[in-house]
């Protein structure tokens, strides 16, 4: 065959078979083929790349104007699927680069690479252990949503569920000897509750704990830092008290010691004190000084909750006898606020400055409770001097009635 | 015989009847009249709350104050400006303070932040902090609700 | 020295004409309790009046601040308390006396001619009183007066045609709010006093222009009478001086409690049901079909009331047995199922709420 009509033959093919104008030949061909080389086109279609007019072509490569097979090739930049060692590098090509980022979302940090590589995912992919954590284990891969979305893999409320994909399945995690129960447990606790079942973003979900990107357990000696990110004052306290350096020195992780780390419940304050679900008992013997401060500690909380709720029953009695107690109601609240903050000011774990609050907490639940005592003898008064009016209206009753038999 | 006794007692009935009568009007007048006084807290407060005399407010400090029945906080900035929010933290209700350290309000239970517009900037507050309308009428500094 | 001022009144007001009326004017005798509660009536409205102003010098008509003030005078004004109490309490008695006068006038047929313009005069009286019920329960804008209001505006858009504009007038909008309470209050210290004060004078000076009705026939003795000043007058005197002190025991023992402060984004409060005189009519919308007649069910029950209130409004033109002098057995029997119906709903709301 003459080597022309060759070429014409298939210029003419080619033509036929050319792309409408506007779609690259990537999604062209790629959409009609079955799955797995066809389910990409369509994640793409929700895909944050694509919003933002990238496609196939701008993390693979190629030429996506060519109709053809020799669209793919290595000539023209083609890097196809990547291995899942040099993934993190695949999406660090932009993703690491200030200077590309910035034509699409210059407040979207460029460190997540960097950081990948700081962490038990990156260390361990770099050793060459493919069963790590890559960048499309957590954010998926074709249909990347951004973080902000509801639906995405790494919005808030489903970051547990993401990372449990590998770290609650016993299988996968056989080889590492880790345990696998943190999901379970975490889903359990108050944090989980509070995120999970009462969709409040305030709760921390794993990577507020362990990093994002970075993800590491943190190391004993920083737990109260990374705790402290929101119970800041606890933290405070605690790092000023006689705690500290002993936990350090035993190796003990200074927060979770008492409070747990995945299975963190909510705290009571069963937790103080010498009795059988106390926490403190488990270090310090009786007869020890760490015993008695202990108990006192537990005896002034005591004291405060039970002043408050005293101070709760008055007061509702008489608002519910229908008396006034909005000044009685303010004076309760800040008592309940006083509670709170004595129950944080256990982690200084100084007896002395504890009782000094408890008792200033119960000085003002007194006051409350005297407002609405005052409100309940108020009522009694006005009961007893209802007789004034009531036999005077009594009394000329009585003479009205004489008058009438008299008349009558 | 039986004529006078019925007249004196008829005399008696009447004058106790009055007497009586007579004092059942006062004991009726004598609410009414206490009730129409104006009493030592002359009226509700509302919408509307004075919180003190300007100088307790010096550049560069807040103050807690009540406002209803609920705590409010007034912030004076250096450059003399008041602003007044409410102290009810929006995470979980404790009264917030003004942190003149960090210049900008502070809750002390889990470590919640507002700047100085009442927006929540750090910690679990998930709302800002409801503001309200200050005004200084003389030397006196009123708070009232936004309308 | 009385006598001087006596004949000074007399000269200008003449007091004595008046006096002499009342001395001649006279009360039967036979069952003579039946008579009271329209002075019972009278009297309450009186105490509603001065607790009402005394209440209006403190109280603020405004979403902001109806609440708070009320609350302040309950807390911080001396005996507010007890004038709020007393306002409360003698608003219920008014509408429970006011009925019963309403029904012992129906069953003693004293809408005979020619007592029919007072008969109607009554009918506009009740309806006034109901009227100040309503108006003045939301007034303290609470949870249970939002919602109560809300349902019960709710109802008066179910009546065919007119209904939604109607609701839309009542409400000031198209919900219960800010505008509504302006509007209540309005309705309640103003409005309705005024129509209430003319109606009374009417009423009252018919009562004196026509005496007091006789109870009806089949009795063949004489009725006895008593005048009415000063034999009356003290039995009046006496029962008013009664129901002033029940009023003094309630406001002291059970004194009216003010609730929450209203908030239109709550949900309702479960069981809300209007004021205990409104139940037997929202418990009749409970138990109507959902369609009747081709029309809904609620429509049909507000069209049954008001052919009832239309009857009961024109019952001395329609019994001309009455008229007659004759005994109509049916007119009382229709009243006593009303009565019973009106009774047995009201249980019915109370005791199965749901």
């Amino acid at each position: 065959m003459r080597p022309g009509a060759v070429i014409v033959a298939m210029v003419l093919l080619v033509a036929g078979t050319a792309p409408v104008r506007g779609e690259d030949s990537c999604v062209q061909c790629h959409k009609e083929l079955p799955d797995p080389l066809g389910a990409p086109v369509a994640g793409m279609q929700r895909d944050v790349h694509a919003t933002v007019g990238l496609s196939c072509a701008d993390c693979h490569g190629g030429d996506p104007k060519d109709p053809g097979m020799s669209a793919m090739d290595a000539a023209k930049g083609f890097v196809g699927k990547p291995e899942r060692g040099r993934i993190p590098e695949f999406c660090g090509r932009c993703h690491a680069d200030e200077g590309y980022m910035r034509r699409f979302n210059p407040r979207l940090p460029v460190d997540q690479l960097a950081t990948y590589w700081t962490s038990v995912h990156g260390q361990r992919l770099r050793q060459g252990d493919t069963a790590v954590a890559t960048c499309v284990s957590c954010h998926g891969v074709h249909g990347i949503l951004p973080a902000s979305d509801a639906s995405s893999p790494v919005y808030k409320m489903n970051v547990p569920e993401t990372c449990g994909r590998c770290h609650a399945d016993a299988q996968y995690m056989a080889a590492y000897h880790i345990p696998t129960n943190q999901l379970a447990q975490y889903q359990r606790s108050i944090h989980g509750q509070t995120l999970l079942v009462g969709r409040d973003p305030a709760a921390p979900a794993c990577n507020d704990c362990h990093g994002n990107h970075g993800a590491f357990p943190p190391g004993a000696r920083s737990v109260a830092a990374v705790c402290g990110q929101c119970h800041a004052f606890n933290k405070d306290l605690f790092l000023a008290s006689p705690h500290h350096a002993a936990f350090d020195r035993l190796g003990l992780p200074e927060c979770v010691t008492c409070h747990g780390n995945h299975l963190v419940v909510q705290t009571s304050d069963e937790m103080l004190g010498v009795g059988a679900t106390a926490v403190c008992v488990s270090c310090h013997a009786p007869g020890s000084a760490g015993y008695a401060a202990a108990e006192r500690m537990r005896l002034a909380v005591d004291r405060l909750k039970d002043a408050v709720a005293a101070a709760e029953r008055t007061v509702a009695r008489a608002a519910a006898a229908g008396m006034e107690v909005s000044d009685a109601e303010a004076a309760l609240q800040s008592a309940r606020e006083d509670l709170v903050k004595t129950r944080t000011q256990v982690h200084a774990f100084d007896p002395a400055s504890l009782v000094k609050m408890a008792d200033a907490g119960v000085q003002t639940a007194t006051a409350a409770a005297h407002a609405g005592e005052e409100a309940l003898v108020e009522l009694r008064n006005r009961r007893w001097m209802a007789l004034i009016p009531l036999s005077l209206i009594a009394l000329v009753g009585a003479l009205l009635y004489l008058k009438v038999r008299e008349l009558s | 015989m039986a004529n006078e006794d019925g007249l004196s007692r008829r005399r008696l009935i009447n004058w106790l009847l009055s007497l009586g009568s007579g004092s059942l009007l006062g004991v009726l007048l004598y609410p009414i009249i206490r009730y129409v006084t104006p009493a030592d807290q002359p009226e509700a407060a509302v919408g509307t709350a004075v919180v003190g005399p300007l100088r307790d407010f010096p550049p560069g400090s807040g103050k807690v104050v009540r406002f209803g029945d609920r705590p409010a906080i007034v912030v004076r900035l250096t450059g003399g400006e008041l602003r007044a929010f409410s102290a009810v933290c929006t995470h979980l209700g404790c009264t917030v303070q003004y942190r003149k350290d960090l210049e900008l309000i502070w809750c002390p239970c889990h470590n919640g932040r507002f700047d100085l517009t009442g927006r929540n900037v750090a910690g679990p507050p998930p709302r800002p902090l409801e503001a309200f309308e200050v005004a200084v009428r003389g030397d006196q500094v009123v708070v009232s609700r936004r309308a | 020295m009385t006598a001087a001022i006596g004949a000074w009144l007399d000269d200008r007001l003449r007091v004595r004409a008046v006096r002499d009326f009342l001395a001649h004017k006279l009360v039967p005798v036979e069952r003579s309790i039946w008579y009271y509660f329209g002075g019972v009536s009278l009297f309450l409205f009186g105490v509603q009046v001065a607790t009402g102003i005394l209440l209006l010098l403190y109280y603020r008509p405004a979403p902001d601040s109806a609440f708070e003030s009320v609350r302040f005078i309950m807390g911080h004004v001396r005996f507010g308390w007890l004038v709020r109490s007393v306002h409360a309490w003698a608003a219920n008695l008014m509408i429970a006396g006011v009925f019963t006068h309403f029904f012992s006038v129906f069953f003693l047929k004293a809408y005979r001619p020619p007592r029919e313009v007072t008969w109607l005069t009554g009918c506009g009286l009740l309806g006034c009183t109901l009227a100040f019920g309503f108006s003045g329960y939301l007034l303290p804008w609470n949870q249970l007066a939002f919602f109560a209001t809300k349902v019960g505006t709710d109802i008066v858009g179910e009546v065919p045609v007119v209904g939604p504009a109607l609701r839309f007038v009542l409400r000031g909008g198209e919900n219960v709010g800010g505008a509504t309470l302006t509007r209540f209050f309005g309705f309640h210290v103003a409005l309705l006093p005024l129509a209430t004060t003319l109606l009374l004078l009417v009423h009252l000076a018919l009562v004196q222009l026509h005496g007091m009705s006789e109870p009806q026939g089949g009795r063949r003795r004489p009725v006895r009478h008593m005048p009415f000043y000063p034999h009356f007058v003290l039995r009046e005197a006496l029962v008013w001086l009664a129901v002033l002190g029940v009023l003094v025991v309630l406001a002291t023992f059970f004194p009216w409690e003010l609730g929450e402060k209203a908030d239109p984004f709550a949900s309702a409060p479960s069981g809300i049901r209007p004021e205990w005189y409104f139940t037997f009519m929202s418990q009749t919308f409970k138990y109507v079909p959902a369609r009747l007649f081709g029309l809904e069910g609620e429509q049909v029950a507000i069209l049954g009331f008001a052919a009832i209130f239309a009857l009961l409004v024109l019952v001395p033109f329609l019994d001309r047995r009455a008229a007659r002098g004759e005994p109509s057995p049916l007119v009382t029997a229709g009243g006593v199922l009303l009565l019973g119906f009106m009774v047995v709903m009201t249980l019915l709301a109370y005791l199965k709420p749901y």
